[in-house]
């Protein structure tokens, strides 16, 4: 390894061990708050509605909604731990900290969106464990959870890069996640199968992204899936690399930071 | 070797206003270089295009033969800066602070945690650092962005008005530590409001209004310049109307304090005489304001033609 290869990688190291810092010590606003929601979901739409509702596909509604839970608490988590990290930082002028620095653009784009995917794989795994409170779960494939959950954490924590890049003032790191991002959720499988739309509504939903990273991690734990699972990769690929492009060239530019 | 060589550097901001129009700096290797000016001249414009924080319309910036634009990485690996507002995470440790900093510049983890606890000490504060730096004073913060902008071991290291409100033991703690940092090799320019501080520690300087460079040069030649200095006497015995002074310009503040303004070619011991001679009887002297600063506002009011 070059010596510069070396400088760079503790750069992006040090940006990951800040973020790793950042939302641990803040644990209580980061960690235990979707802890808490997702074990309200599980007992009001698990347990109490659940136990109302039959079974989907062979599987109790417990069991069919967890995978979405836990990808619903993986995506946007990522999303607001890098949105909220970086405006954080313009806010308190500490981003001219790594703008003085050699840091490449591409360390800062992969250093953030790092941070941010760990913190959202972190909440996914404290979901998947209290999940396990209410209802028993196997694996079908581990390598498709593991790929999707890692895959769309990563492409929602450049998605949250974009909202932090753009936001001017703390409203506007929590628009895209209130008013684009929740409802986008809610209508993504989570809860339901898409195969229970009607055929025009199915069609449009099988364009939101979230419905195919749903399905697709549903698939990895349940077996069973409304979309191709194929499809579902290549599309989250195909984001997250329109994504990266366009988060380094507005970090190229300066967008939101360098007048 | 030019430690910073700025060439026709301009900018003009979005809502049309030019902050600099095509300024030329040229910065000695070892210099302790003052950049100064009024607020809104242009001095921090130029600090944030040469450390990467504003983008320039126009021109080039070069730090020890790295060219901005063609060789950014190894420019920056030669600078340090120490901005005028605090541009740091308030809820990091103070410690965090500057290690992460070493980081950033690829500074392996071990190295860094020495040079945090060398600079933290060098800064007197090395005692607050697991605190966060929120709970820091406003000098202890200055302080923290020097040690912070040390932790790479500039070539050039910027200061942008270090010593604003920080108090007066502090203020020349670190024109001391200043002072050795330079004689050490540390190439330093300085922006600051204290002319006084400019003038006993820089070699050379540039003096910028409204985007332009109306001068650049070294101080001592500069200060030789000055061919008036405005002084203010403290009489012995108060008097209520002045005598007349003669070749002197001079009128009383109060009753009791004269300020008088002396030529370079007239001799203060004549001047005693003549005034003891009136029957003014002076206990003390100092000047109206420092060389330097008396030189600055003529040099901004002729450069702006009043």
């Amino acid at each position: 390894m070059s010596i510069r290869s070396k400088q760079i990688y503790i750069a992006f190291q040090t940006i990951v061990q800040k973020e790793i810092i950042r939302f641990t010590r803040i644990w209580s606003q980061t960690l235990l708050p979707p802890a808490i929601t997702m074990t309200l979901y599980f007992l009001i739409f698990g347990k109490l509605i659940g136990s109302q509702i039959h079974n989907i596909s062979g599987y109790t509604y417990m069991q069919y909604i967890v995978p979405g839970l836990v990808m619903m608490s993986v995506m946007t988590n990522a999303y607001v731990n890098t949105a909220s990290s970086f405006f954080g930082a313009k806010f308190s002028k500490s981003i001219e900290e790594l703008m003085v620095a050699p840091v490449p653009n591409y360390i800062i784009l992969f250093g953030f969106t790092f941070g941010g995917m760990l913190r959202g794989l972190l909440v996914g795994f404290i979901v998947i464990l209290i999940s396990l409170l209410f209802t028993h779960l196997h694996i079908y494939n581990f390598w498709i959870v593991i790929s999707m959950a890692t895959l769309s954490s990563m492409l929602f924590s450049v998605a949250g890069l974009l909202n932090g890049i753009f936001a001017k003032k703390f409203d506007d790191v929590s628009f895209i996640p209130t008013f684009i991002l929740t409802p986008l959720t809610y209508l993504g499988g989570v809860f339901y199968s898409i195969n229970q739309l009607p055929p025009f509504w199915k069609n449009v939903s099988i364009f939101n992204p979230i419905v195919n990273i749903v399905d697709t991690f549903r698939y990895g734990i349940l077996g069973i899936s409304d979309v191709n699972i194929v499809g579902s990769f290549v599309m989250v690929c195909a984001f997250f690399v329109v994504l990266c492009l366009w988060s380094l060239v507005l970090l190229q530019r300066g967008t939101g930071m360098r007048t | 070797m030019h430690a910073l060589n700025v060439k026709n550097l301009t900018k003009q901001y979005k809502n049309g206003l030019i902050a600099l129009k095509g300024i030329n700096l040229e910065v000695n290797e070892g210099d302790f270089f003052a950049l100064l000016g009024q607020n809104g001249a242009g001095k921090s414009t130029t600090i944030g295009i040469i450390s990467s924080l504003v983008n320039k319309t126009a021109g080039s910036v070069s730090i020890f033969g790295h060219d901005m634009d063609t060789d950014l990485d190894a420019a920056k690996l030669c600078l340090g800066v120490v901005p005028q507002e605090m541009n740091f995470n308030p809820f990091e440790k103070v410690a965090h602070i500057i290690i992460n900093q070493a980081g950033y510049y690829g500074i392996p983890r071990k190295i860094a945690e020495a040079r945090t606890e060398r600079y933290l000490k060098k800064m007197g504060i090395w005692e607050k650092r697991d605190q966060i730096a929120l709970r820091l004073s406003g000098g202890m913060k200055r302080r923290l962005m020097i040690a912070r902008a040390l932790v790479n071991e500039p070539k050039l290291l910027i200061l942008d008005e270090p010593t604003a409100g920080v108090d007066i033991e502090l203020r020349h703690s670190l024109w001391e530590f200043l002072a050795e940092l330079n004689a050490q090799g540390t190439t330093i320019i300085l922006t600051t409001h204290y002319l006084e501080e400019a003038e006993n520690l820089c070699k050379n300087l540039a003096i910028i209004d409204h985007g332009e460079i109306i001068e650049n040069a070294n101080m001592k030649s500069l200060l030789n310049r000055l061919h008036i200095q405005t002084m203010i006497l403290d009489l012995e015995k108060p008097i209520t109307q002045l005598p007349p002074l003669d070749e002197y310009h001079g009128r009383l503040l109060d009753d009791s304090t004269l300020e008088i303004r002396v030529h370079k070619n007239q001799s203060l011991n004549t001047l005693f005489a003549d005034l003891t001679r009136k029957g003014l009887n002076i206990v003390s002297l100092r000047n109206k304001t420092n060389r330097l600063e008396e030189l600055f506002v003529n040099l901004i009011a002729e450069s702006r033609g009043s």
